[in-house]
Order: C-alpha cells, then structure tokens, then sequence
C-alpha cells in the first residue's frame, strides 16, 4: 500500500470519532478546538486507518464491475473453485485476523492536512498453532508524512492467517 | 485540558465501559469510515456460512478505536506519543466492553514530563480482548 494523496478532512474525522462513539468536540467542532491547546480539529489517535479509502487498490473495498467475496445471491460473491473444495479463490474466507497494531505520534494530526502513506518493508515469520497448522505472521511500517515530508504518525500492523492444512496423500 | 506531572501518580488508574451492548449498526459506521469493508464485520450470510465463524464481529480497530477514547479523555487532546495493542478475543455484537488504563511510570527525558500507562479492555465475560501500552506528553 502506497497512498500518495490522504487529505485529512473535518468530516471524515467526524464520521470517525461517531464511529468509535467519541463525542469529544476536538474531532468536530471547529469554534471549540480553536481555544485549545491544539487550535484546531485534530483526528483521533486510530484515525490513520482509514487511509485505506484513499488507497485505489484497498481489497476490502468493492469495487465497481469486479468480483467482491462477500455475499450477494450466494454466499460468496466469488464462483467456486472448480476444483471444487468449496472456498472461494483469492480472498477467500476474508484473509487473515489483525494481531498488533502500534502507533507513533510525532505530532498533533490536524483536519486540514495531507499526507502520504509509505510502507517499509514488509515481515514475515511463522509460528505453529495450537490447533495444528501454521500460523503466517505479516508485519507493514507505513509512515504517514505530509506533502512536504515531515513525519506525523508512524504505524506498525501485524497480521496473522493460518496456513489452509494440506492433505498428505 | 492538558495535564500536569504533579497530577499523577503510578497506580492511578481509570476504568471506563466504553460500549454497551455492542450493535451491528455501529460495526457498519466503523466500516464506513475507515473504509474497511470485510464482509466478515457486516456480512453475516457470508461470515457464518463461508468463514464460519457464529455471527460478524467487530473491528479489531474499533476496539482499538473505543480504547483509545479513555486514553484521550485522560490526557489531553494531542498528548498521547505512542498507543500500540494486540488483539487477543474477538468481539461480537452485543458485547459489553470496559476499558482500564493505569499509570505504569512517570518520567522526564529530555526535560520533557511522560506518563507511561498499561491499557486492558475486557469483554462481559472478563476475557481480555485489547491489552496494549500508551505514552503521553504532560506538562
């Protein structure tokens, strides 16, 4: 994910916050957050997240003419593997869980900005489960700067899937 | 509203219900505003029948999300300078979510003032579903 326009918005922000059921008027009331000691809306610390709106190619967003793996007729918007092992291909039963997710803040995020979204490189590791399989660990970076590089907020996400078992024959 | 050293102490702690009776309505507004649209937090037709778990469930980021919040009110608007989680239960509607953060250490560095806080969220059941650390700048 690389995302080169993330325009930090008033009404984006106020969406966010109802969504996490924070009525603290720092997230939507410009008059109030003019007298504090931020001067101005500011997002809320999670609020980073949804960058994925402005990422075109976000796979857990539908997009227009193409396949989407959540239900529509069927349960799976997806057609069947012919195969025929009943999972959807692809996405499949909606990847993995998230694990971790860690935030850096160098400073205030205000309504108002734009940033971008740079990954670094990309971890992976294994673990076994405990319920036999592997457990597939991924851990992304993404450093959020403004347009003129200043860095605002650094993240950290790790996710985890478990190895589909193969059968041994 | 920001907060001052001299205010807290190590083992100060704040424990705050952050939701009540988690609904599927609120899942949905999360989805629509980090864009996160995995059908497995709206979908239930296709979570229960494809994924096969009982029934959709939360965001890992709105427990996050929600956490954060007792936090915030705490500390002060732009104070926080770390806020990192692991996700350790799942959260399905109709949970009942009560946060609980507590000061771990107050420190200088750089003549700058730092509360260190440990940060639980525990479902109806006790379980924890969020234990995570923050940071934040005091005056």
């Amino acid at each position: 994910m690389a995302i080169d326009k993330f325009p930090v918005e008033a009404t984006h922000i106020m969406m966010f916050a109802r969504a996490i059921g924070d009525t603290n008027p720092i997230y939507s009331d410009a008059e109030y957050a003019k007298g504090t000691e931020v001067g101005a809306v500011i997002a809320p610390p999670t609020f980073v997240q949804a960058s994925a709106q402005f990422d075109d190619q976000y796979p857990l967003r539908p997009m227009p003419g193409k396949p989407w793996f959540g239900s529509g007729k069927e349960a799976t918007g997806l057609r069947k593997d012919p195969k025929g092992d009943g999972g959807g291909s692809g996405g499949g039963n909606g990847g993995g869980l998230h694990a971790e997710q860690h935030y850096e803040y160098h400073r205030p995020l205000r309504a108002g900005e734009v940033l971008t979204a740079t990954n670094l490189a990309l971890k992976t590791w294994e673990k076994e489960g405990r319920r036999g399989g592997k457990l597939l660990f991924s851990e992304t970076t993404t450093e959020y700067r403004t347009v003129a590089g200043e860095l605002v907020v650094t993240a950290r996400g790790v996710g985890v899937r478990t190895e589909k078992v193969v059968e041994s024959k | 509203m920001s907060l001052n050293a001299s205010e807290l102490k190590v083992g100060d702690s704040r424990e705050v219900v952050v939701v009540d009776d988690l609904s599927r309505t609120q899942i949905v507004m999360y989805a629509g505003a980090s864009g996160d649209y995995n059908p497995l937090h709206t979908d239930d037709k296709f979570t229960q029948e494809v994924a096969k778990y009982p029934s959709v469930f939360a965001h890992g980021m709105l427990s996050m999300g929600m956490t954060g919040r007792v936090l915030t009110d705490w500390v002060g608007d732009g104070r926080l300078t770390k806020y990192g989680v692991r996700f350790t239960k799942q959260v399905f509607p109709g949970a009942t979510l009560t946060t609980t953060a507590t000061v771990e250490a107050i420190r200088n560095e750089g003549g700058v003032n730092y509360a260190d806080f440990m940060v639980v969220t525990k479902d109806q059941d006790g379980d924890a579903v969020i234990t995570g650390t923050a940071t934040a700048r005091l005056d």
